[in-house]
């Protein structure tokens, strides 16, 4: 049954596990050396061979696994050891961590090649050549960190990695960050970076609590030291378990964009494409399933958490789907996907259904790396063709935002390989068999029904609205006549970036078999790891029913999307169909819900008054004027002038004249003896003598 | 054989002679020679006691006080000139700048 019975001697290559971190951080140290003397396309092949060898190495890796599916942990070294916490920093090798590895070293070196390409044009468009290596300096730094999150062998190393993706993912948002978002100077990218960081920070205290927790309750933090107790504790303690995995959820939900927390990620879209695929489509943003699955143990000790992480993600699902099908531009809708998908496999893990979630994490990884990249040839295709505008009509001057849907259209016919491409992405996500999306979804919605029946209902919705919208942004890109004269110049993008959109395509098409009902490949691969934990998975059940309503729900959204957009295309400066329809709500859909302006009234604002406050009146008003200004001063002043007066001038000036005055007033008694005649000198040595002498005679 | 007692008186006289001739004279060279005749009071009275204890060392010093006062001669002398030749006097009521 399993397949590794059938290969019981084979290689073994665990030893290797060390260099998935180490080709990275060569690759960036190198860059970051000698970039600034390499070309351009020496930087991008070095980093690109250095994720590569990654990957090599990931797969090297698995082949091993296949042999010794109890996988390794290999020590590289002592890291912490303070009195009974012994912490070592080694790397777990199994099939969950090696899953993350070969979809974070594979995706991300097609996006590296990918980057290549398109990183060129990007400068050439912003005209900042140094960026180009700064840009992959911190690609190389991300894929070190990320390898470090899913390699880490207890919580503290998973939170090392954790924290070193945030970073990257804040440095790669900003890495325009003089530029606005349609490149003229400004702040705008340096604010979305610092707003995913925020927003990650609160999320990661989530982290840092849920670990703390689980230092005072497990006294360990490693995985095996940790899962080896949980049954004992969920019996004398449930409660710091469900505390654990809340806080551990509030965490996940900073870093995959859940429900509170999920407002950084549309906006993260303000970086460079390549980034948009690579952290916040295909992989940083997943580390909160892979999290969540990584933890297991712990969340199926606590049916509540579960049903928290379920709710959380289903609801997600659900709500950042609405929000998606109200977007005007490519990236946003793409980005408000990203979440819902998200939410689909943040409900999957909740509810159990790990295997689920993790197979869709990986294809989810493919077809929305796909459409990323591929919304990027979009984007470049139409700079391409606005570019070649301004040169043949110099007084064009407007603000043109190439990734705004309303200004496309008919980019069937200008770019027919991304065209092609971007239609199986969407296909994929849409669910619509035999696409990869359709395998995975499904199986997270036949275990959700079996699992979380209402939880259930929202995802359905959810897949619904996935298919729709990515009907409307096929409809809206690809077909129609071109609605803004750029567009209708867009030019197909080079080969070094069509050619890691065919692979993407390819596995976004295939990626389905890694886990095909009654196969369950994926699920017996990933069984090794759960069964460590004697955590035992089963298969899903592949539901007819479901697959049929749900690839159904799919084929209507689709039709839906074609009546509005696809049968009559949207013409130039026409509003959207859909707002014509659904009028308020449309606009609550494509506004966000409001929820930007409502954490802004109920969070920032507040922190800002909050702030302003403390600075004005607190800081300025309070310690500077009053306390400094006033009170220090005058005590200083007051001090000042008691010292002087009475302490300096009277008792230590007092000591030193009244001592000279003294000493004045003996010479002055002495001096009279000094009559300067020599008479008088002779007389008193006679008269000392006669009285030594005197002395010595009557003694 | 003179008695002691009378050399001693001699010297005392001698002394006494010098002393006062010191403390009263107002002319340098007068008050010097004071001094000398004092010295040479403090010389008859070693040669005596050398002579009465027939001891050597009284009369070897009395050899080094007549050398010392030989020195001391010189540099006297060259200071009274040197007074006489900026205040033109030896008055020692004179020098009195050391007055405190």
């Amino acid at each position: 049954m399993l397949l590794s019975e059938a290969i019981t001697q084979g290689p073994e290559f665990f030893s290797l596990a060390p260099w998935i971190i180490f080709f990275p951080v060569i690759g960036l140290l190198i860059n970051m050396s000698f970039g600034g003397r390499m070309k351009e396309r020496t930087i991008g092949i070095l980093a690109s061979s250095a994720s590569g060898l990654a990957f090599v190495t990931s797969a090297l890796l698995a082949i091993s696994l296949l042999a010794h599916p109890e996988g390794a942990i290999l020590p590289l070294a002592e890291w912490i050891s303070i009195g009974d916490l012994q912490l070592n920093w080694s790397i777990r090798v199994d099939t969950l961590s090696t899953t993350m590895m070969l979809v974070v070293s594979g995706v991300g070196t097609l996006i590296h090649i990918y980057a290549i390409g398109y990183m060129h044009e990007d400068v050439r468009f912003k005209g900042d050549p140094g960026r180009y290596q700064r840009f992959f300096v911190f690609f190389n730094l991300f894929i070190a960190t990320m390898m470090i999150l899913v390699s880490a062998d207890n919580y503290l190393m998973l939170f090392v990695g954790w924290e070193g993706v945030g970073l990257c993912s804040y440095l790669l948002i900003g890495v325009w960050y003089d530029r606005d978002l349609l490149g003229r100077p400004g702040t705008e990218n340096a604010l979305a970076g610092s707003k995913a960081f925020i927003a990650n920070r609160i999320g990661d205290f989530g982290f840092l609590m849920a670990g703390f927790t689980m230092f005072w309750t497990f006294r360990t933090v490693t995985f095996s030291g940790v899962f080896a107790q949980v049954s004992q504790i969920a019996e004398i303690q449930p409660g710091a378990i469900l505390a654990i995995t809340l806080f551990m959820l509030l965490g996940v939900a900073g870093k995959s964009a859940q429900l509170p927390l999920f407002v950084w990620l549309p906006d993260a879209m303000a970086g460079p494409t390549p980034v948009s695929a690579l952290i916040h489509a295909a992989t940083m943003v997943t580390a909160g399933v892979y999290l969540v699955a990584r933890s297991a143990p712990l969340f199926s000790a606590v049916p509540e958490a579960q049903a928290w992480v379920a709710w959380v993600g289903g609801i997600t699902a659900l709500f950042a789907a609405t929000i998606a099908v109200g977007q005007h531009d490519l990236k946003k809708v793409l980005a408000y996907s990203t979440i819902s998908q998200l939410g689909f496999m943040i409900a999957a893990v909740g509810m159990g259904a790990y295997v689920a979630g993790m197979f869709h994490l990986v294809t989810h990884a493919f077809f929305k790396a796909l459409l990323f990249l591929s919304g990027g040839s979009v984007i470049l295709g139409i700079e391409r063709g606005h570019h070649h505008l301004d040169h043949e009509n110099h007084h064009d001057e407007e603000v043109f935002d190439p990734g705004d849907m309303r200004l496309m259209g008919g980019l069937r016919k200008k770019m027919p390989v991304t065209f092609l491409v971007f239609t199986v992405g969407a296909v994929a996500l849409a669910g619509i068999p035999p696409l990869a999306g359709f395998f995975s979804k499904d199986e997270i919605l036949a275990e959700a029904f079996h699992l979380n029946f209402p939880v259930y209902i929202l995802l359905a919705i959810a897949a619904f609205f996935t298919a729709f919208y990515m009907g409307r942004q096929v409809w809206l890109v690809f077909f129609g006549d071109p609605r803004h004269p750029a567009a209708d110049h867009a030019e197909e993008s080079p080969p070094v970036i069509t050619t890691p959109l065919i692979v993407l395509a390819g596995l976004a098409t295939l990626g389905g078999i890694l886990n095909l009902p009654w196969v369950h490949t994926f699920t017996h691969w990933l069984e090794h790891t759960f069964e460590t934990f004697h955590l035992h998975l089963h298969p899903g059940k592949f539901n007819l029913l479901i697959a049929i309503i749900s690839t159904a729900l799919a084929v209507l959204a689709i039709f839906l999307a074609w009546l509005l957009y696809g049968r009559k295309p949207l013409l130039k400066n026409q509003a959207d169909p859909l707002k014509k329809i659904l009028g308020p709500i449309f606009t609550g859909m494509n506004r966000k819900w409001y929820v930007d302006e409502a954490y802004d009234h109920l969070f920032i604002n507040r922190y800002i008054d909050l702030a302003r406050f403390l600075s004005i009146k607190v800081d300025w008003d309070f310690w500077h004027d009053w306390f400094h200004d006033r009170v220090i001063v005058a005590a200083y002043r007051q001090g000042a002038r008691i010292l002087a007066g009475p302490i300096d001038l009277g008792i230590i000036d007092g000591i030193a004249n009244g001592l000279a005055k003294f000493f004045q007033a003996v010479a002055n008694r002495f001096r009279k003896l000094q009559t300067g005649y020599v008479r008088n000198y002779a007389l008193a040595v006679f008269a000392g003598v006669v009285v030594l002498l005197g002395y010595l005679i009557l003694q | 054989m003179v008695p002691i007692s009378y050399y001693i008186i001699l010297s005392a006289i001698l002394f006494t002679i010098g002393a006062v001739c010191v403390l009263i004279r107002r002319n340098a060279i007068i008050i010097f020679m004071g001094i000398e005749l004092m010295l040479n009071a403090a010389n008859l009275a070693f040669v005596a006691f050398a002579n009465q204890h027939q001891v050597i060392s009284g009369q070897i010093f009395v050899f080094f006080v007549i050398a010392v006062a030989a020195a001391e001669v010189a540099v006297g002398l060259a200071l009274i000139v040197t007074i006489f030749r900026t205040r033109k006097s030896i008055d020692v009521d004179q020098l009195n700048s050391l007055k405190g």
